[in-house]
């Protein structure tokens, strides 16, 4: 279970997150939807650990550990996955060196044995071929020269590689086309079970028809506005958030 | 005598008193000796003040003169060469020098013959006549004590295409430190090919000054693939001279990577004299400590249609300082000359430093030229997505650099076992920086 508890964030002084407080439990599906610049990314780059922030309160807990003091490796090897919205690129590092050095990297902080070379390589081949990912793409440099829609991609290969049991997905429908968002939908649904949990951060409800969530959240002027069903993501489809701008502004 | 009259230092005067009491015992014609140890004397060493010199005052550097080292003794010789050579895996036809002497030589090759260097110049051998065919390296301090004092080295005469890599490994052993002066011809006929490894391997902890010369004569339409690794200990002073001068459409590639020496200076001349040739000279350097490196490179345009292409990179930890002067002359009628030429430096602690001159000087008009210099920090973001995934900070760092140095180390090298050797040392040096 995660739990975000009051959380207050600034980056060079400016307040992005201003007590927020969301809880997901575990098998929990949540969708967070918001205006561009609420937040939702500097939210989901604090539960990876990215170093950039000063965080003034509040805490996050997973599974009741407080994971504020962990480094971001500790993090994921305690299973939080960022699936970024905007993938980067590293150059000279191969995808595979880099997928093998993750999972293994993971495997060792949780003390299990790491995978062998054909594991590894069965494992990896496997889960490029439920997302229609091409072995060559493989063979480059970590998403150097990757379409928008093949970063995405590889961010769910990594994914359902390295099997998180805190799934972030921000903004992983964009840059999708109209199959490829099938592909990734389906590949996502497939690892869900009821240990694991997803907040899917998305301005669009499409996205929501193939990953159904359990709860949909609104984030705006850095909390958490409004909580409902899947029926709130319609709602907001519909009408937009111009209710929770003035909402703030009264 | 000029040069008693024009040195100063307590170095200086040693390096005088050295001479005098070993011209006459050193190999080959006595008077060329005296004229290099002239064009030394006559500015003696350089120092912050003179511009090449800038970032490495070789006056500051080098207070004290090592005695030239003598031949070893077998026994010596057994115990220098008893480490395996990074590039054992390339099973390469090796030479090996230790001390500055030649120790033990392979059978050459079909395709290439070598002529020990003391030999070829206690003979007058006809090819030495192509030593200091890059004039330009003439009046350099570096250059000019190592033509006064070479002791040995050896000529490598090749006549066609060679198919076994050869390799020329310097071992300075012992515990107290000692000169070396060695010098390689490499005389690479039209149409021929080599591939030629070379190391520099001396003990932690002893200040030896190797000062060492390779210089390239490079026939038409003929391919060399030549790679350098310095290796010295941890309290060496090594001076390195490469100077190249190619023919026509020349396939020329020279890469140097330096893992060790407390100072190295590294300074490559070259020159492209026939047209439609290739030159690619890169450089990777790992520093630590309080370890100091200068690249210093001219590669002249003379011909038409000539490419360069100039990668360096600088991994700068602890508090070490790297140099990189690179400079691309394009000749007045050296048209369509595309040269480029980079330096990129990462600095991985508060205290090291980096100091990058690049230059162009173009006399033609219808050229392309680039130069770029950068200098930064690992990329925050990049280490983040690494971390995020779940590589502990040493480990995503380690993949930052290695990729990064990797550009220079392995690529475009066309020759995967050698690479790997190399990027074995790269990631020795990432293991020890812990
Ligand atoms: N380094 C930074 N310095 C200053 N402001 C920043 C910095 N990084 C982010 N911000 C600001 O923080 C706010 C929240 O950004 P964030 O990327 O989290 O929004 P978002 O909700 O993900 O938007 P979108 O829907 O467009 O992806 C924005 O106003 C952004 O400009
Ligand atoms: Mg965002």
């Amino acid at each position: 279970m995660l739990e975000i508890k009051n959380l207050v964030a600034e980056i060079e002084g400016k307040r992005i997150l201003d007590g927020l407080s969301l809880t997901v439990h575990d098998g929990e599906t949540a969708a967070i939807m918001g205006p561009n610049g609420s937040g939702k990314s500097t939210l989901s780059y604090i539960i990876a650990g990215k170093e950039d922030y000063e965080i003034l309160d509040g805490e996050i807990l997973l599974d009741g550990e407080n994971i504020l003091e962990m480094e971001a490796s500790e993090r994921a090897a305690a299973g939080v996955f960022l699936a970024f919205q905007y993938p980067l690129e590293i150059p000279g590092v191969a995808t595979m060196t880099f997928l093998k050095a993750a999972l293994n990297a993971q495997r060792r902080a949780r003390e299990e044995t790491e995978l062998t070379t054909p594991e590894f390589m069965k494992a990896v081949q496997d889960a490029a071929a439920k997302l229609e990912i091409p072995r060559d793409m493989l063979k480059r440099a970590l998403n150097v020269g990757f379409s928008g829609g093949e970063k995405k991609r590889m961010e769910i290969l990594q994914m359902a590689l390295l099997q998180p049991r805190m799934c972030i997905l921000d903004e992983t429908d964009s840059g999708l086309d109209i199959d490829a968002l099938r592909i990734v939908s389906e590949g996502v649904n497939a690892l869900k079970s009821d240990k694991r949990s997803f907040l899917v951060i998305t301005h669009y409800q499409r996205l929501l028809n193939y990953i159904v969530p359990d709860t949909v959240h609104v984030m705006a002027n850095g909390k958490i506005m409004r909580s409902g069903g899947k029926e709130l993501a319609e709602e907001l489809e519909a009408n937009g958030y111009a209710d929770y701008k003035a909402q703030e502004a009264a | 005598m000029a040069e008693v009259a024009t040195l100063k230092t307590p170095a200086e005067t040693a390096l005088a008193d050295l001479f005098a009491r070993s011209k006459s015992l050193l190999p080959g014609d006595a008077r060329s000796r005296e004229d290099a140890f002239h064009r030394f004397a006559e500015k003696g060493l350089p120092h912050r003040r003179v511009e090449e010199w800038k970032y490495t005052d070789l006056r500051a550097l080098m207070r004290e003169i090592a005695p030239l080292a003598e031949k070893p003794s077998e026994a010596g010789v057994a115990r220098a060469l008893s480490v395996e050579s990074v590039f054992a895996a390339a099973e390469p036809a090796t030479i090996a020098f230790v001390d500055g002497h030649l120790a033990t030589a392979d059978a050459m090759p079909a395709g290439v013959t070598a002529v020990p260097l003391a030999v070829a110049l206690a003979q007058g051998h006809p090819l030495l006549s192509k030593l200091g065919a890059v004039s330009d390296a003439e009046g350099n301090a570096a250059y000019a004590l190592n033509a006064a004092f070479m002791t040995d080295g050896v000529v490598l005469h090749v006549t066609g295409a060679v198919d076994r890599r050869v390799a020329l490994r310097f071992v300075t052993a012992g515990a107290q430190p000692v000169a070396t002066a060695t010098r390689v011809l490499v005389v690479v006929e039209p149409g021929a090919a080599i591939s030629l490894l070379e190391t520099h391997e001396s003990p932690h902890g002893v200040a030896h000054q190797p000062n060492s010369v390779v210089e390239f004569v490079v026939g038409d339409r003929a391919k060399v693939a030549h790679v350098r690794l310095n290796a010295n200990g941890d309290k060496a002073l090594a001076l390195s001279t490469l100077t190249a001068h190619l023919g026509g459409e020349v396939a020329f590639g020279s890469r140097n990577v330096v893992a060790g020496s407390a100072v190295s200076r590294h300074q490559v001349w070259m020159t492209f004299a026939g047209a439609d040739s290739r030159g690619a000279v890169r450089g990777a350097t790992m520093l630590s400590g309080d370890q100091h490196a200068d690249t210093t490179l001219v590669v002249n345009h003379k011909a038409t249609g000539c490419e360069s292409r100039e990668l360096f990179k600088h991994a700068i930890d602890g508090r070490g300082t790297g140099v990189f002067q690179g400079r691309i002359n394009v000749a007045r009628g050296a048209q369509k000359t595309d040269g480029q030429m980079m330096s990129a430096a990462v600095l991985l602690s508060e205290e090291g430093t980096m100091n990058n001159k690049p230059e162009l000087e173009i006399f033609a008009d219808d050229v392309q030229c680039a130069h770029g210099a950068t200098c930064g920090e690992l990329d925050d973001d990049l280490l983040f997505y690494l971390m995020a995934r779940g590589l502990p900070r040493p480990e995503a760092e380690a993949l930052l650099i290695e990729s990064f140095l990797g550009e220079a180390v392995e690529e475009g090298l066309d020759d995967e076992v050698v690479g790997e050797a190399l990027m074995g040392v790269v990631e020795a040096w990432l293991a020890a920086r812990g």
